[in-house]
Order: structure tokens, then C-alpha cells, then sequence
């Protein structure tokens, strides 16, 4: 009776599993629109609400492809290696610590797109025949849990002199140089705060306490005293829009802010890609994200301000989170040069 | 045919990036690559991973023997079910575990007092978490059909318990603990999530620096140097791994023994696997607490959030929608592997007439675990720059992320499968043969019934693998179908109240529906047949 029996659940699964699997299943499920497919490559931050993207399908009559993986870093070393034999015909995510390594190797082509009011000064510096185009900006910033501060009467840090000081010893945690954007784009605000002294100002901040992690969801999400996993350290490395999420529901204030004396400015740049397979769909998709509908929409889905001026910011944006006026910057020329002597530098400092 | 799939989806890409660092600039520099060995950080790095992974190793297999024994040679309520939770670690999301360690861990966790965060011993119990779940599937199947006879009449000749387990079992089982060590330790040595969020960035193994030379400085050449270093080195493991499994007759006689009740000289034995479960389920009862908690209380919002796109539209699609996905793929995964493991293993099994045959069988055998000992960074970088033109223009196959999977879990597919195999005499094979049966028949009579379980155990382990693998899937998945790995690490890194909570949520349904998967694995492990 048991072999009966287990003959027939095998035969259910096996059925059962014939069903699930996918193959056969036809890999695109809609009509094809006429303007043929236009692919996006992207890293995994990238965010747009749906209705936005039917939106640029049904108005440019392409079918748009997303591939996303990786972080800025590696979607630019992606590009990079299929230089002339892209993976997409249009990319967007390459930021400007990356942005030097992608023109150097000629992975983008010249594209004009006309700008809106306020995105030129975004343009990144050197790139006369205007192969990237600046699409949102955001700040690396260190933030603070006013409420810890609050409570244990001290006057929250505001400079990066004051993370080096002894009154804010073992608070600080931020994530690494070597592993996350985020940490590099720290590590550049001290190369521009500092010059050549730079690594002075690491050992004393690694002497003062500083704890590193892998990346800024370890950073903010288990050490942080207002991330999720509730942690003890109340000074955390993160970005200029992080106050806007750490507002309590029916609250008035957040419990956070951003040190703006602290800041490096990232901007991401899109681009259509040499010998992309449809330049005209790539270019299309350039000017739908310079569009207003996706500047506006940019807070919300990815965390970052648009270049655009004028567009209408969330309420929580407009009320808790402030851009800095002077971030510190690198030129991105510098950086392509001296990246990997600082991080080395970087790594051998923090690792001892 | 499995030597073919493996050439076009591991050896091309693999040696596609390779060439890239020896050629950098369109010319031959083999001295440029080995000048980067001799850098004093390459050493720390590669000493560290070989440390790191040997201790690993050796603690993986300690705790498992034991586990292994109870759990399959034993009877008692909730055998299964703790079979089953047992691979669960297996699956999870690396980024997610190692939250959940750190959480564990950190300076404000209950365990932080011990001040293990970012230490080396907070890096190997990671690694032990993940790992220990193989010992115990590939000995205890080995161990389920080992004749006990010859212990007992060791035993009966006055060998103490002990006696009999170093010189009976032990022995008799060395093939299959040794499978299981070479393939731990390849796991151990290739990790990443955990030695880069446990150690705290103070520690980089050879698999963290490729990461970084390839996604982060391009510098390709250095990282085809650690790639070949890597690969020699997992080519001599195997080695020495082929000739320590190697026994003078690798055919055992195969009973079924019935599990019998735990006696008193068992609970040493199951102290250790009460305590093993407890080191399994803290990290677990972390996670499990932290989905269940909600702005300033307890509740199941989380995980009624799993429908939705996350706050602040952080997915494209919602989780229960990858967990289809998920599934899907798992099941291509895992058909995929369990008939490229079958031949391999049938092709590796067969005795050979030559001695040249016998080199070329077991270098095919080392040949399938190669993928275990290679950067899942070079092999997707490679996949990109070699899989680009007609007849192989796979990159946007939807079929790609199933085969990538079936990779992975190739190896341990053959591992379990190749010490039964081996196991089987081959004058039954001939017995059957002159008794008029034909190949298929041999087959189906003398092979299959004594791979019937280890096959179903493959499965399983195909299966669990395939649904928790991230590193290549996370480079091919499409974006509009994600799996459940990629989806959680999506939302636990991006911002928003409830995105975190989420991911945690989504962990503990990955985790169960792998449970649950096992269960039913294991409730069609079939005595009748198994038992010839």
C-alpha cells in the first residue's frame, strides 16, 4: 500500500512541478509596441512609480526594459567592460565620483537634451560635448538623533572637527569607503575638507571611537539609535533627506537632523550609450526623466532632490529636510586619478 | 552534455574575465598579475581565508557529526521537523543573517557583553550557521544506509561504543565526511555577505577583495590574479580531497536500518545537537522578533504589508509576487541539477577499466565543483562580456538565473548522490546484466533504489539553495521579476518606517516556505522501495 501510495504523491508533484516551472512560459507577455524596446541599465536604487514608466511606454510607444543590479560602482564597471557592446541603450545611476572612469573609457555618446531651468548647474565639469546629463542630486551628510542628545544634555556635533572630539568618543558609526558609495562620498568630503592631511584626520577619528560597517544599512538600520534595530550609537553617516523619514506619525519635528556643515554632493547623471541598438527610444528616456511628472516623483522613489528647480517638493521634504548650501566637492577628474591610492590609504588606516 | 553546459556558462565567462586582467591594455602581462601576489596585503587576505575557512570547517563538521547521527539514525517525536528547520539558515539572505547577528551580537544586543561584534569569532560562527545544515544532510544520508551489522558485532566482540565509532563507522563514513568538508569549505572560503558585515571591514578574504577590485577600482588585473590563485588552489583541495575519500573498496553493503529509540549512551549525542539547534535558533528568533514589531509594539503588520510595493514604492512588485518567482525558478533549478548531477555522478561512479580512465573520471568529478571555488563577481562580469553574441546571447534569457542556480547547486547534488553511488557493488550491476537485464533495467533495479533517497535528499538541497541564492542572481534577475533574496535586500536598503520591518518579514516567509518544502521532501522518502 505505501509504494501505491507514495507512486501517487510523486506523480502530484511531479505535475505539480511541471506546472510551476518556467519554461515554455513566453518571456514577453504583451504585444510588442511599435517603437520597438528601449533597455535601461541601472543599479538597484533605482525606483520610479509604475504608472510613470506605462506613462513614458504609452507616450514614446517603446517598450522600456529595466536592468538593475549592483550599485553605482558596479553598474559603472559594467559599462565600462561592454564599452561599444552595451547591455542597454541608455543608463542612468553613474554618479560623479564614477562619472571620470565612464567618459574616459567612451561608454557614453554625446546627447544634448535640452535642460530644465536650474538642472546646468549640475553639469559635470569637463564634459564639454555633453554626453552626461544630470537627472537628481543628493547629500551625503552626517545625521544626529536629537532626542539622545536632548536627553543626555549635550550639544549635538556640528562640524567634522567636532567627530574627532573627545566629548562625541564611540557615537559615531558610518559605513565603509571601500564598500559602500555612501563611505567613499564621506572619504572625498574629508579629502576636500582636509587636502593632503586627510589621513590625520582619519586616525584621530578612528582613535575617537568611529565604528566602520559594510554598508549604510548596517550602519543605520543596527547601530543607529533611530534606525530599526534601535542600536546605541546616536551620530550615523547618511544623506540630507534622512530627517524626513524619522518623523513620528502626527509629530511636528523630526527627531533627526543633518549636520549641513558635513555634506559632499552626489549627483547622478543619465546617459545614452555608445552603440546603443535605439539611440532615438535611449534619448527619449533622457528627456522623460528631466521630465517634471519624474523630477517631482524623484523624493519619494529614490531619496533625492531633482535638478530641476521650481518642481513642488513632499510636505515632509519641504518641512525636514534641508539641502546644504556649500557641500564640499572633489573634481571628479581628481577622483578617477587618486581613487585607488586614497582608498588604499583609507583601507590600511582603518584596518590596523 | 553536463561538460558542455559547464563550458559555456562557467569556463568561458570565467576565462573571458581572466584574459581581461592578463591582457589589460591588448597586450600579454603575466608579470603584472604576478607582481600583485607579491603584495603584503595579499598575503593577509589570503591567510585570512584559508584560516578562516579551515576553522569553519573543522567546527561545521564537529557540530554536525553528532546532529547528523541523531537526527538520522535516531527515532523520536519531531525528527522531521527539525530536519527540516535545520536548512533553513541555508537559504537565508546573507545580508539579513548578518543583521540579525549583528543585532545578536552588537554592543546593545542581548549578547554583547561578550564583545564579539567585528571580531574573527563573530565571522566563523556565521560561517558555521550557514554550513552546518550540509554535514548534517550529506553524512546523515550516508549514515542512514550504512549497514550497522559490522558495529554491532564489533560491539558484540566487546568494542566499546567509542571503539566502534573510530574503528567501524567512522571509517565507513570518511567518503561522505570528507564530501561534505570540501564542499563547506568551499562555501567557507568564497563567502562574503558575512566576513564583510561581521568583521566589520577590518577583515577581507580573497572573495571580498575581488568584490572590491572588480565593482569598485576596475582593476583588473589584480583581481585575475587572486581569480587564478583561488582556482589553483581549489583545484589542489580537490585533490587531496579525491585521495583522502578514496577507499581501497568503496562498496558497502547497503541495509536500510530502522531508527531506533535514543538509549542512554545517545545523549551526549543529543545534548550536542539540543545545543547545536539552540546556536541555529538565535539568530532566527532575532529575526522572527524583529518582523513581528511595529511602531512601539507586537503585530503582524509587517508581514500584511508583504502585498504591497513597501513604503515609498521601495519594489517594483510585491513580495508575494517574487516569492512565486522564487519558486518557479527553483523548480528549473532544481531539475536542472538533479539530471546534470545524475549523469556526472553516473559517469564518475563507473568503474573504470585504466587507469587513465580512472585520472579522467575523478578530474571530470573535480572538474563540477570548480564553481563552488570561483567569485560569483568574475563569473558575472564574465557572463556579460562573453555571453554576448549569437549562438550564446543568453544575458537576457529568463532562463539564465534558473541555470546560474543550477550551478551552485550542481555540487551538492553530486556530493550527496556520488558516495551512495560508489557505494553499490558492481557485481550486482554484472549480476544483473547476465541475468539478462538490460542497461536501463540495471539501472532501474540495482542503482535506483539505493539513490532513490539521497536523490530526494539532492532535491531538497537543490532546491533550498536555489531559492536563497543571491550573489549571481542578484547580477541576473530581471528587474521586473526579482526574487525573494533580491526583493529583501532591496527593501532593507532603503530608508522608510517600514521597509526594514518588512525584510525581516519576508525572511521569516522565505524561510518558512523552505521548511515547508523540506517537510514535504522528506514525507516522500518511501521505505518500501528504499529497502529492497
Amino acid at each position: 500500500m505505501t509504494s501505491v501510495r507514495a507512486l501517487l504523491a510523486l506523480t502530484a508533484t511531479l505535475a505539480l512541478t511541471a506546472a510551476c516551472s518556467a519554461v515554455g512560459e513566453s518571456s514577453s507577455d504583451e504585444s510588442a509596441k511599435a517603437g520597438g524596446e528601449v533597455v535601461l541599465v541601472t543599479h538597484d536604487s533605482f525606483s520610479l512609480p509604475k504608472p510613470l514608466l506605462k506613462q513614458f511606454e504609452t507616450e514614446s510607444g517603446y517598450d522600456l526594459v529595466v536592468r538593475a543590479s549592483g550599485d553605482g560602482g558596479t553598474l559603472t564597471n559594467k559599462l565600462v567592460l561592454t564599452q561599444g557592446d552595451p547591455i542597454g541603450d541608455v543608463a542612468f545611476g553613474v554618479d560623479n565620483t564614477f562619472a571620470s572612469r565612464a567618459l574616459d573609457e567612451d561608454v557614453f555618446a554625446p546627447y544634448d537634451a535640452a535642460l530644465p531651468a536650474g538642472a546646468a548647474d549640475y553639469a559635470l565639469p569637463g564634459d564639454t560635448d555633453h554626453r552626461l546629463t544630470p537627472i537628481d542630486v543628493g547629500n551625503v551628510c552626517v545625521n544626529v538623533d536629537d532626542t539622545w542628545f536632548a536627553s543626555h544634555h549635550l550639544a549635538p556635533p556640528r562640524t567634522l572637527d567636532d567627530l574627532a572630539d573627545p566629548t562625541y568618543r564611540d557615537l559615531f558609526v558610518l559605513p565603509g569607503a571601500a564598500t559602500s558609495s555612501t563611505g567613499m562620498a564621506f572619504l572625498l568630503a574629508t579629502v576636500a575638507a582636509y587636502g593632503d592631511a586627510w589621513p590625520d584626520y582619519w586616525t584621530k577619528l578612528m582613535a575617537n571611537g568611529a565604528e566602520l560597517t559594510a554598508g549604510w544599512t548596517d550602519a543605520y538600520e543596527v547601530d543607529f539609535t533611530q534606525g530599526g534595530g534601535k542600536g546605541d550609537r546616536p551620530i550615523v553617516l547618511s544623506y540630507d533627506s534622512s530627517p524626513a523619514f524619522t518623523v513620528s506619525k502626527g509629530a511636528h519635528e523630526s527627531t533627526t537632523s543633518a549636520l549641513l556643515d558635513t555634506c559632499f554632493q552626489q549627483v547622478e547623471y543619465a546617459g545614452v550609450l555608445e552603440g546603443a541598438a535605439n539611440t532615438k527610444g535611449a534619448e527619449a528616456f533622457v528627456d522623460f526623466l528631466l521630465s517634471d511628472d519624474v523630477q517631482a516623483a524623484l523624493p519619494e522613489s529614490m531619496y533625492v532632490f531633482p535638478v530641476a528647480d521650481g518642481v513642488d517638493l513632499p510636505s515632509d521634504w519641504a518641512s525636514y529636510a534641508k539641502q546644504p548650501t556649500e557641500p564640499y566637492a572633489v573634481d571628479p577628474a581628481d577622483v578617477a586619478a587618486h581613487r585607488d591610492e586614497w582608498l588604499r590609504e583609507w583601507s590600511d588606516l582603518t584596518s590596523r | 552534455m553536463p561538460v558542455a553546459v559547464l563550458g559555456v556558462f562557467f569556463v568561458l565567462p570565467v576565462s573571458g574575465m581572466l584574459a581581461r586582467g592578463f591582457w589589460p591594455h591588448g597586450t600579454f602581462d603575466p608579470g603584472g598579475v604576478l607582481g600583485v601576489l607579491a603584495r603584503p596585503r595579499v598575503h593577509r587576505v589570503v591567510w585570512f581565508t584559508v584560516w578562516s575557512a579551515s576553522v569553519a570547517t573543522s567546527v561545521s563538521v564537529l557540530l554536525g557529526l553528532p546532529a547528523a547521527h541523531a537526527l538520522h539514525r535516531l527515532r523520536f517525536p519531531g525528527r522531521t521537523v527539525v530536519r527540516a528547520a535545520l536548512l533553513v539558515p541555508f537559504v537565508l539572505p546573507t545580508v539579513v543573517v548578518g543583521v540579525a547577528f549583528r543585532e545578536l551580537l552588537g554592543e546593545s544586543g542581548p549578547l554583547g557583553f561578550l564583545g564579539l561584534d567585528g571580531s574573527p569569532v563573530a565571522i566563523v560562527a556565521g560561517l558555521v550557521f550557514f554550513n552546518v545544515a550540509v554535514v548534517i544532510r550529506v553524512v546523515g544520508t550516508a549514515w542512514e544506509s550504512l549497514d550497522p551489522r559490522p558495529g554491532e558485532a564489533a560491539a558484540a566482540l566487546g568494542a566499546s561504543p567509542a571503539q566502534v565509532l573510530r574503528t567501524v563507522t567512522l571509517p565507513a563514513l570518511r567518503p561522505a565526511i570528507v564530501s561534505a568538508a570540501t564542499v563547506v569549505f568551499l562555501f567557507c572560503a568564497t563567502a562574503f555577505g558575512i566576513v564583510l558585515t561581521l568583521g566589520g571591514l577590518r577583515y577581507s578574504s580573497v572573495e571580498t577583495e575581488i568584490y572590491l577590485l572588480t565593482t569598485n577600482l576596475l582593476d583588473l588585473q589584480a583581481a585575475a590574479a587572486l581569480s587564478v590563485l583561488q582556482l589553483v588552489a581549489v583545484t589542489v583541495l580537490l585533490a587531496v580531497a579525491g585521495r583522502a575519500r578514496a577507499v581501497p573498496d568503496p562498496s558497502v553493503a547497503r541495509t536500510v536500518a530502522r531508527p531506533r529509540r535514543p538509549g542512554r549512551g545517545d545523549w551526549p549525542g543529543l545534548g550536542a545537537t539540543v545545543a547545536l539547534l539552540a546556536f541555529v535558533a538565535a539568530p532566527l528568533g532575532t529575526l522572527v522578533a524583529g518582523s513581528l514589531q511595529i511602531d512601539g509594539g507586537w503585530g503582524l503588520d509587517n508581514y500584511r504589508a508583504l502585498t504591497t510595493n513597501g513604503t515609498h514604492q521601495a519594489l517594483l512588485v510585491p513580495v508575494t509576487d517574487a516569492l512565486v518567482t522564487s519558486l518557479r525558478t527553483a523548480v528549473d533549478a532544481t531539475w536542472m541539477s538533479l539530471s546534470l548531477g545524475m549523469v556526472v555522478a553516473v559517469l564518475v561512479t563507473r568503474r573504470s577499466r585504466t587507469p587513465a580512465e580512472r585520472r579522467l573520471r575523478t578530474g571530470l568529478d573535480g572538474f563540477f565543483m570548480l564553481p563552488l571555488g570561483v567569485s560569483a563577481v568574475t563569473l558575472g562580469f564574465g557572463f556579460l562580456i562573453t555571453l554576448n553574441h549569437p549562438p550564446v546571447d543568453f544575458r537576457d534569457s529568463p532562463l539564465l538565473v534558473p541555470i546560474a542556480q543550477a550551478l551552485v547547486a550542481l555540487p551538492l547534488v553530486v556530493r550527496t548522490i556520488v558516495p551512495v553511488l560508489a557505494g553499490v557493488d558492481d557485481r550486482q550491476r554484472q549480476a544483473a546484466a547476465s541475468l539478462g537485464a538490460g542497461p536501463l533495467r540495471t539501472m532501474l533495479t540495482v542503482d535506483l533504489p539505493v539513490v532513490w533517497k539521497p536523490l530526494l535528499a539532492a532535491s531538497g538541497f537543490a532546491f533550498a539553495a536555489s531559492l536563497g541564492e543571491f550573489g549571481a542572481t542578484s547580477f541576473l534577475a530581471r528587474d521586473d521579476h526579482p526574487t525573494v533574496p533580491v526583493v529583501i535586500f532591496r527593501l532593507i536598503g532603503h530608508p522608510g518606517p517600514m521597509n526594514y520591518g518588512m525584510a525581516l518579514a519576508a525572511s521569516v516567509v522565505l524561510a518558512a516556505t523552505t521548511a515547508l518544502v523540506m517537510l514535504v521532501v522528506e514525507r516522500l522518502r518511501v521505505p518500501s522501495v528504499g529497502a529492497f
